[in-house]
């Protein structure tokens, strides 16, 4: 246990997803020996991401406005919605370049064993923005893994009677993977050999 | 695939590179209960195995896409696994499908909010790791592949997969006979905290009515009578039903996480 301050300065890095305690312990050593204006700088951008960033009302992608960047593009075809786990997910599919549409960002995937329902993610959400007939394709691309498949497969049965197409990317990205993980050439073709699911 | 190699220690096997001296390797086969994403690309896998009980492992890198284990250490994956003996936690070194039941279940909701209990039921009915629980291993495999053949309702699985699971973890539930005195009869009282129906004289406060068509359904799906099971009225399903969640509750310390979440249709 180091003291006081920097102690806690540990203990926050350590709650942060991906850092045991001792990459906590190495962060925090770094910092303490760095620039003090790069550390300022980052302060400042942790200050700024909580007083600027929001949620996108529509898609709920990160937003510096009441909308995101690709909701208030009106070049982006309203007719295409591509259903998405997390923010990080919207990048990784604006690389590939092959997607004109808009996004809807769930804030997750269904895992019963993890608490997490379809209550718990924003699907209602995405049910409403059906509702007026605008969209005609629903391009599902949660992660190629069980709780991604489990949550294509609830929305596939939810929107089915809608009347709405709804696809699935192409079996070409290997199961058990993260989205984020894929390269551009692989998620652009699952992308184009998208299938029909309802 | 001969069974007897399966499980035993394959040690010492091989050198270690730093600390000169024999590192513990072993095979066994087992179910994936569980994932939890480690760092940046790893997971840590829960696996109920077959002869070592419920162990925990490292699966590294397998968040890529580019990883060459990816699909076969999702939960609810029958595999075959080859694992690397650590201070606290094993790494998976080999995985081979046996039975891909998850990825199957997944195409269903209401089918896998149904594994989603059986899976989470198993983690949390072998209290300690490495603590065989073959019996277990053998109902979890039979549950799943249930599941996955979608000829059967998943609420019936599921709740023959829980009585059987409590029976083979010393909670078996009373239906022939009063669970306090041993009356033998057809009784309609219920009481969880009793382990079963009981009978008028010893039926506690608080021991819930319960239909002798639910009282036969629990007992058919213990013995695993399905034709007499099959042919239930869903009323009486839901009742069963409902008296197995709230027996697994009172001998689990908390709740199920995934139990809410359960599709029962
Ligand atoms: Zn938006
Ligand atoms: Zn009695």
């Amino acid at each position: 246990m180091y003291e006081g301050i920097v102690q806690d300065l540990i203990d926050e890095l350590g709650r942060l997803p991906g850092i045991g305690p001792k990459s906590a312990q190495r962060i925090a050593f770094h910092l303490l020996s760095a620039d003090p204006a790069d550390v300022r700088r980052l302060a400042a951008t942790l200050n700024e991401i909580k007083d600027k960033v929001r949620f996108c009302r529509l898609c709920f992608n990160v937003a510096q406005a009441e909308l995101c960047r690709i909701c208030s593009d009106q070049r982006r075809d309203p007719e295409q919605i591509c259903v998405v786990e997390e923010s990080k997910d919207v990048i990784a599919i604006e690389r590939t370049r092959e997607f004109r549409g808009r996004y809807h960002v769930l804030g997750g995937a269904i895992n019963p064993i993890g608490g997490i329902g379809p209550d718990d993610l924003h699907i209602r959400e995405l049910i409403a923005r059906l509702a007026d007939g605008t969209v005609t394709e629903l391009i599902l691309a949660t992660d190629p893994n069980t709780e991604g498949e489990v949550t294509a497969s609830y929305l596939a049965r939810q929107i089915a009677p809608m009347g709405v197409k709804v696809t699935r990317l192409a079996s070409g990205l290997p199961m058990g993977g993260d989205l984020e993980w894929a390269d551009e050439v692989t998620l652009g073709r699952a992308f184009e050999g998208r299938r029909v699911v309802a | 695939m001969s069974r007897s190699a399966r499980g035993d220690r394959v040690l010492p096997t091989y050198r270690d590179a730093c600390n000169h001296g024999w590192v513990p390797v072993y095979r066994d086969e087992g179910v994936v209960l569980r994932t939890t994403p480690l760092a940046e690309a790893d997971r840590i896998v829960t696996v109920l195995t077959r002869r070592t009980g419920r162990v925990r492992a490292v699966a590294k890198g397998v968040r890529r896409t580019s990883s060459r284990f990816g699909a076969r250490l999702e939960p609810g994956t029958y595999v075959d696994l080859q694992l690397h003996e650590g201070r606290s936690l094993d790494t998976v070194t080999q995985a081979d499908i046996l039975s891909p039941y998850g990825a199957v279940i997944a195409g269903d909701y209401s089918r896998h909010t149904a594994s989603a209990v059986m899976l989470e039921t198993a983690e949390r009915l072998t209290g300690e790791e490495r603590q065989p629980a073959m019996r277990l291993f053998l109902l979890l495999v039979g549950g799943l592949r249930t599941l996955a053949q979608s000829e059967r309702a998943p609420g019936l699985v599921l709740d023959a997969f829980l009585l059987r699971a409590l029976a083979v973890s010393g909670y078996a539930m009373a239906l022939q006979a009063c669970a306090r005195c041993g009356a033998q009869g057809h009784h309609q009282a219920f009481s969880v905290s009793a382990g079963g129906v009981v009978c008028p004289q010893c039926r506690p406060h608080g021991a819930a009515s319960m239909s002798l068509a639910a009282v036969r359904l629990l007992s058919d799906l213990l013995t695993g009578d399905w034709a007499a099971a099959d042919a239930s009225e869903v009323r009486t399903r839901r009742e069963a039903g409902g008296c197995v969640a709230a027996y697994l509750q009172w001998h689990l310390e908390y709740g199920l996480r995934a139990l809410p979440h359960l599709e029962r249709v």
